[in-house]
This record gives C-alpha cells, sequence and structure tokens, in this order.
C-alpha cells in the first residue's frame, strides 16, 4: 500500500481526469497503473505528476502505460517527430524494410493498431504501412 | 336513583365520546403518502418499497452493511411508518484487480530494439521482465523513452546507471 500512498496524486488525478479503464497494482514493490486517457494532454499531465513525485522516473517502482482512448482505427493522427520524418514500414517492428514515409507535422490516417507500439497508417498519398506509435498523436 | 343513573351513563357516554374523537379519530397516515416520501429520498432512489399498512417492504441491492442499516433508519424515521421489513441485499465484493501482465523476454528485448532505435547512446536489456536501462541522454529524452518502455509491460524498469545530461 506504500506505493499507492506514495502515488496518490497520481492516480487521484487520473481518476479526476477520467482515465477510462483505470487499474492500479501493486506487486513486489512495483506498481503498476495502466489505463486509456481521454486526450493526449491528460497523459502529459500524468506523466508531469508522475516526473514531479518521482524525478527523472529514475525509483524504478512504477510502471504506468497510458494510452489515448481517441487513437482509434479511422481517427486522423499527427506525425509528431522530434523534426525528422516518420518510416512506415511493410511490417511492424524497425526490422522490417521502409515503404515509405510520412512529414513531420503531417496529418495521416490510422488504419488500425497491431500493437501498443506499431500502428497501421495510410498517408494522403494512399501508402499504407506500419509506424511507431509514439510518433503518432490523435489530433484533438 | 335513577336520576343517578342517567347521569352516570351521560358520564360515561362522554367519556366514550371523547376517546372516540381523541383516539380513534386520530388522521391516519396513508400507504401512498409513505411511498411518496420514501421515493423523495434520493438515499433510497436505488431501492424498491411496498408499503402495506404502515409496514415498508424494502428490497434492491446495497453496497454494504452499513447502507444496509442507513435506508432502514431513514425509512423508519419517515412518519406513519409502524415497522420495516428490510429485504436488502448486499452486493458481491468487486472482484480483486487482475495482476499485471509481464511480457516475456523475448518480445521486450524486440520492444526495447524499436524504443532506442532513434536513441543510439542508450543502452537496455530485459531479464525475466526486468530491463535495464544504460548510457546517457537528455531529461526530454529519457521521458520518451520511459513511456515506449512501460507501455511494453516489463516488471520493472531500471535506470539508476543512466547519466541523464
Amino acid at each position: 500500500m506504500a506505493l499507492q500512498d506514495k502515488y496518490k496524486e497520481l492516480t487521484d488525478a487520473a481518476t479526476a481526469a477520467g482515465v477510462g479503464n483505470l487499474q492500479v497494482r501493486e506487486q513486489d514493490g512495483v506498481l503498476y497503473i495502466d489505463g486509456e486517457a481521454p486526450s493526449g494532454s491528460v497523459k502529459d499531465n500524468l506523466w508531469n505528476i508522475y516526473d514531479k513525485i518521482d524525478p527523472n522516473f529514475l525509483s524504478g517502482d512504477l510502471v504506468m502505460n497510458i494510452n489515448v482512448s481517441t487513437a482509434v482505427p479511422g481517427a486522423k493522427v499527427k506525425v509528431v517527430t522530434e523534426k525528422s520524418n516518420l518510416n512506415i514500414r511493410k511490417g511492424p517492428g524497425t526490422d522490417q524494410p521502409i515503404v515509405g514515409k510520412a512529414a513531420h507535422n503531417e496529418i495521416i490516417t490510422l488504419v488500425s493498431k497491431s500493437s501498443d507500439q506499431w500502428w497501421l497508417v495510410r498517408t494522403n498519398d494512399g501508402e499504407e504501412g506500419y509506424s511507431y506509435a509514439q510518433y503518432l498523436a490523435p489530433v484533438e | 336513583m335513577k336520576r343517578r343513573i342517567n347521569q352516570l351513563l351521560q358520564a360515561v357516554m362522554f367519556v366514550t365520546l371523547i376517546s372516540i374523537t381523541t383516539f380513534s379519530c386520530k388522521p391516519k397516515i396513508k400507504d401512498t403518502d409513505i411511498e411518496a416520501k420514501i421515493h423523495a429520498n434520493a438515499a433510497l432512489s436505488n431501492l424498491t418499497a411496498s408499503v402495506k399498512d404502515g409496514v415498508v417492504t424494502l428490497s434492491g441491492e446495497v453496497k454494504d452493511d452499513a447502507e444496509k442499516s442507513t435506508v432502514e433508519t431513514a425509512v423508519k424515521g419517515i412518519e406513519g411508518v409502524k415497522q420495516v421489513v428490510n429485504n436488502c441485499t448486499v452486493a458481491p465484493p468487486p472482484p480483486p484487480p487482475a495482476p499485471p501482465v509481464i511480457a516475456a523476454d523475448d518480445p521486450l528485448t524486440k520492444g526495447i530494439t524499436d524504443a532506442l532505435k532513434d536513441f543510439p547512446k542508450v543502452k537496455a536489456t530485459a531479464a525475466e521482465g526486468v530491463i535495464t536501462v544504460t548510457g546517457e541522454t537528455t531529461k526530454a529524452e529519457w521521458k520518451k523513452i520511459k513511456m515506449a518502455l512501460d507501455a511494453l509491460h516489463p516488471k520493472k524498469v531500471i535506470a539508476n546507471e543512466l547519466k541523464i545530461k
């Protein structure tokens, strides 16, 4: 229970922000928080609170997996790379050949989710393939 | 003598009349009034109540024993209620949350490769579900990396050897 107290501000904020399927479990000295945030900004805010409670996330006592619930098949997603183009690959993995690119800040379509990490996307030119989900943010 | 009997009779009748008017004609609270008061109480809105001759039978689901006695007290407090038959059932406790699912090392290792592709100075390995991160990075990059690693369902992420510039 000690960890649930340590991260209470975080779980309270998740509840207040309407994070869906929120699951908070403590096991072997690690707290696991899973859920679906209603927007990207709610997710960002939760990570900021995490950083405040445990600066630089170095304690190793929390695994937080928050997805954004608006990222559903058919949704428009924006390429949020640092500045480079985003690789579109033949299959879900960096070992897969690159079949196309999406420009930084380009808005493309999420076709389906192969996993939490790899999403099948389609560019406006009709190129289809898998991209790393972390570089894709639902357009809000 | 006869006069005294008459007087006595009159007195008896008077007393009887008084008692009839004072006790028997006391305004009776209707069952429908009790029902209306129960319906007006938001705390009782999830329950079903039937009222017959001032006896209220409560049924429905409450979350615990405390709530069961609270609703009973609330109903007893309504004017005209003679008795409460509390047939409320206590809801079963929610099942404990499912334990976290920890990914196997092979998918973790593949996930790490994908997550660290753009961060060549950061290394990470997976052993029995535990990801150990080393190397050096910036704070902003580390946040992105930690987000990506946590999404792989590791047992934990150890990064105390990581240099954050």
